[in-house]
């Protein structure tokens, strides 16, 4: 019947209009600034760095490795290296940046840093509200801008950062393992250089050159095996830097 | 004479002036449409009602309108190049004021043909509606004949053009 | 005491006047009733502007302004600011003084047709004889004063939506006049006043506002249409659609003559609902008898902001109209329909009294709306669409 259209459609309104008051999905609005729509997990607006701990400096776990300047397209990222170093979170001896500035008005965000950096040190932000007046610095983020705690990172990406710190504990666990590995291999290698160091002296000296080896290997394993126990592991091959000038010495005693 | 019918008279006479020495001619109707509200002020000043609102609702809403259509619809928006007195203003003045001459000349006649002492009748729309259909029906009649005619003239004119333009 | 609240208005006008000369009495009565119309309405137009605004956001799923004052009370405020303080831009090519003359026209036009409608009990400023061919006199001038503005601003697309704004105009005046007309046969004046005092009386409790008869219906109906189409409102806002005309003939204006249009288009909003009101849903008089007691002006001003209500709601539903479909249904439907309604008004008034006469007139009416809609229907000239689009 003619009409009938627009009585369905005024009552199709009328029931939006009723409704707006009584239910959401009538009344889709999101008030902003005052409500703000959640946003999902994967989202991603400028980077940030990650630090653990309490204290930004000593917890970065940027290694100023300048990967991410190299691979960042629009090449946004600056970083100055340290001249001195300190501990990462193995308890390796690491430089960090002295200075690490992204601009980000020139950042595209295409998480590229992320997904180089082979340390988790640098992660996606969902920080958008960064609108500023101060047309020349407003937008170049320095280090302690881009500095956000790990608890941050969960909160921002909880999936994410789990992994990452699985991953992170693992590689810790891994070396740790490896450097107890180490310091009980070379406290077994000790010990069989004392044993046999206690032999060499009994033996002839013509067996002296194919026990000089050992000893100084012995001494250096004896050294790693001490500072493993002050909790410092190291990763490099140590014996390389002992020189043949502890031959000498084992020589002459024990 | 009070001074109410000085002044509409005055607005009725500009609008007429305005209406014919303008330059641009969508301004003429426009001067034309306030010679018509000053003519259905005066009518309104007689206490004429049903003629004061009539000749609102007519001349100034359909009349005027159609007169301003009729001008953009045809090339006569564009000002004039030529001057806007005609060569032949002598014989259109004398002709002009002859006829002045011949309507006030019965004006001022029936004036004195009327008695002095009759009061202004009371015409209501009721009573106009009851001549209309009782007195004057037969012309009411012949006049609405006349409307629809050239009505269907005009649908037939402008239809006739649609299909040639097929 | 009820008296009193129904009156205090005429009560206080009274009070003042006496309080002057008087030589001057006559002149100080009008000219208080003329500045309480133009205090009155423009306050109307704020918060219907801030009902529409609010009431569309509603219906489209969203929240209307609500930033200026609690819940946007003071929008009407700001908008008013914002147009008194923007820059005049007249251009260069315009005709000046009818470019500077077609929003004052507008807005003096529109207000005149407040002076007949009786918006309380002997609250009518002026009492003609002939005041609603007053009124439609006024709405006639209304299109001269549109035609100005699009003409005056050498703008072929002003001008376009001009011609289309005032054959909508035109097209739609002979319905709304045909469907007033029905009413005043019935009442036998054309006299707002007497046509409310005839829709006064009740029976059985029940007012006899003309509304609530078949052909009152159909033509309360037919009212509408036109009446929304006179005032370019949507579904019929063709010649100020945005999408198509920037703003159709009241582009080229900017700052407060584009408020005088605003104002104006709105005020002549109000107007005609107030006509209808006065028309069809019994002006001031109260809708159960046992509510008499309620003041006369609250009723009238209700149902004017029950119409505008009604606008809104059919604004936020319905789309616009295309001008042939416009002007299509307008003579092909409306006028037709209005003529009939005539028939019927005479049928019903030559009829005895009782029963008979409603059965007979409402069927006379259904018959011919369901069959002009079907035949129309069939054709496809009106109805859902009747074209493919392209696969």
């Amino acid at each position: 019947m003619l009409g009938e259209g627009i009585l369905k459609g005024l009552a199709e309104t009328a029931k939006n209009f009723a409704g707006s008051f009584v239910s959401k999905e009538r009344l889709t609005t999101v008030e902003y600034p005052e409500e703000r729509l959640p946003l999902p997990e994967a989202s991603r607006n400028f980077p940030f760095l990650v630090y653990d701990g309490a204290d930004w400096e000593k917890g970065m776990r940027c290694v100023a490795c300048q990967i991410c300047e190299k691979e960042c397209p629009p090449k946004c990222i600056y970083i100055e290296k340290s001249k001195d170093k300190k501990p990462d979170f193995v308890g390796k001896m690491q430089i960090y940046p002295a200075k690490f500035d992204i601009d980000i008005s020139v950042c595209m965000s295409c998480q590229i840093c992320v997904e180089v950096c082979p340390f988790e040190a640098i992660k996606m932000d969902v920080e958008y509200e960064l609108a500023t007046d101060d047309r020349f610095g407003g937008l170049l983020l320095d280090r302690k801008q881009l500095a956000k705690p790990n608890e941050y990172y969960h909160k921002i990406h909880p999936t994410e950062a789990t992994h990452v710190d699985a991953k992170l504990a693992e590689e810790k666990a891994k070396a740790e393992a490896k450097a107890k590995a180490d310091a009980a291999a070379k406290a077994k290698a000790a010990a069989d250089a004392a044993a046999k160091a206690a032999v060499a002296t009994a033996a002839p000296t013509t067996e002296s050159t194919r026990t000089t080896a050992d000893p100084s290997t012995a001494v250096a394993r004896a050294t790693s095996a001490q500072d493993d126990k002050t909790g410092v592991t190291t990763q490099a091959a140590q014996p390389t830097l002992v020189p043949a000038k502890a031959e000498p010495k084992k020589d002459g005693g024990d | 004479m009070s001074i109410v019918f000085w002044i509409l008279s005055f607005l009725t006479v500009l609008g007429g002036l305005a209406a014919v020495t303008l330059r641009n001619t969508v301004h003429c109707a426009l001067a034309v449409a306030i010679a018509f509200a000053g003519l259905a002020l005066l009518y309104l000043q007689l206490d004429a009602q049903f003629a004061g609102f009539a000749q609102i609702l007519i001349y100034i809403g359909a009349v005027a309108i159609l007169v301003v259509f009729a001008i953009l619809l045809t090339r006569g928006s564009d000002t004039p190049t030529d001057g806007i007195f005609s060569r032949t203003w002598f014989a259109g003045t004398a002709i002009a004021a002859a006829v002045f001459a011949v309507l006030g000349w019965a004006v001022i006649q029936s004036v004195h043909a009327l008695p002095h002492e009759t009061a202004a009748p009371e015409v209501t729309v009721n009573q106009i509606g009851n001549a209309l259909l009782g007195r004057y029906v037969l012309p009411l009649e012949i006049v609405a004949l006349l409307l629809t005619a050239s009505l269907v003239g005009a649908v037939m004119v402008a239809m006739h053009e649609k299909g040639e333009s097929k | 005491m009820v008296s009193t609240l129904d009156q205090i208005f005429v009560l206080l006008k009274h009070w003042i006047v006496s309080l002057l000369p008087a030589v001057l009495q006559p002149v100080t009565g009008v000219v208080l009733s003329v500045v309480a119309i133009i205090c009155v309405f423009p306050a109307l137009f704020a918060i219907s502007v801030l009902l529409e605004r609010k009431g569309l956001g509603r219906m489209q799923n969203r929240i209307g302004p609500n930033r200026v004052g609690p819940l946007g009370i003071l929008q009407p405020v700001a908008d008013g600011i914002k147009s008194l303080t923007k820059e005049d831009i007249v251009p260069t090519n315009a005709d000046a003084v009818v470019h500077f003359m077609a929003p004052v026209f507008l807005v003096v036009v529109v207000f005149m047709g407040y002076a007949v409608l009786p918006m309380g009990r002997n609250m009518t400023l002026v009492k003609m004889d002939a005041a609603l061919l007053f009124y439609f006199a006024m709405g006639a001038s209304t299109e001269l004063a549109v035609f100005m503005a699009g003409w005056s601003s050498r703008n072929k697309y002003s001008l376009l939506g001009a011609m289309r704004a005032v054959a909508q105009m035109i097209s739609y005046e002979v319905p709304l006049l045909l469907s007033s007309v029905s009413v005043v046969m019935i009442t036998g004046s054309l006299s707002l006043d007497k046509i409310v005092e005839a829709q006064n009386q009740y029976t059985w409790g029940l007012p006899h506002w003309y509304i609530f008869t078949p052909w009152g219906c159909a033509a309360f109906v037919m009212f509408a249409i036109a009446a929304t189409a006179e005032t370019n409102r949507s579904p019929f806002d063709l010649p100020e659609g945005e999408s198509e005309l920037v703003a159709g003939y009241f582009t080229e204006y900017s700052g407060f003559k584009f408020a005088e249009f605003f104002l104006g288009e709105y005020v002549g909003m109000l107007s005609i609902s107030g006509l209808g009101t006065t028309l069809f849903l019994g002006g001031w008089s109260a809708p159960l008898e046992v509510l008499g007691f309620v003041p006369s002006w609250i009723w009238f001003f209700s149902k004017v902001m029950l119409s505008i209500c009604v606008m809104i709601w059919m604004r936020g539903t319905l789309p616009r109209l295309r001008q042939d479909q416009l002007m299509n249904f307008a003579w092909k439907f409306v006028l037709p329909f209005t003529l009939l309604i005539l028939v019927d008004v005479v049928v019903w008034r030559f009829m005895g009294e009782g029963w008979l006469r409603w059965v007979v007139c409402s069927a006379i009416l259904l018959i011919a709306y369901v069959g002009i809609g079907r035949s129309e229907m069939l054709r496809k000239k009106i109805g859902p669409r009747s074209y493919r689009y392209a696969e």
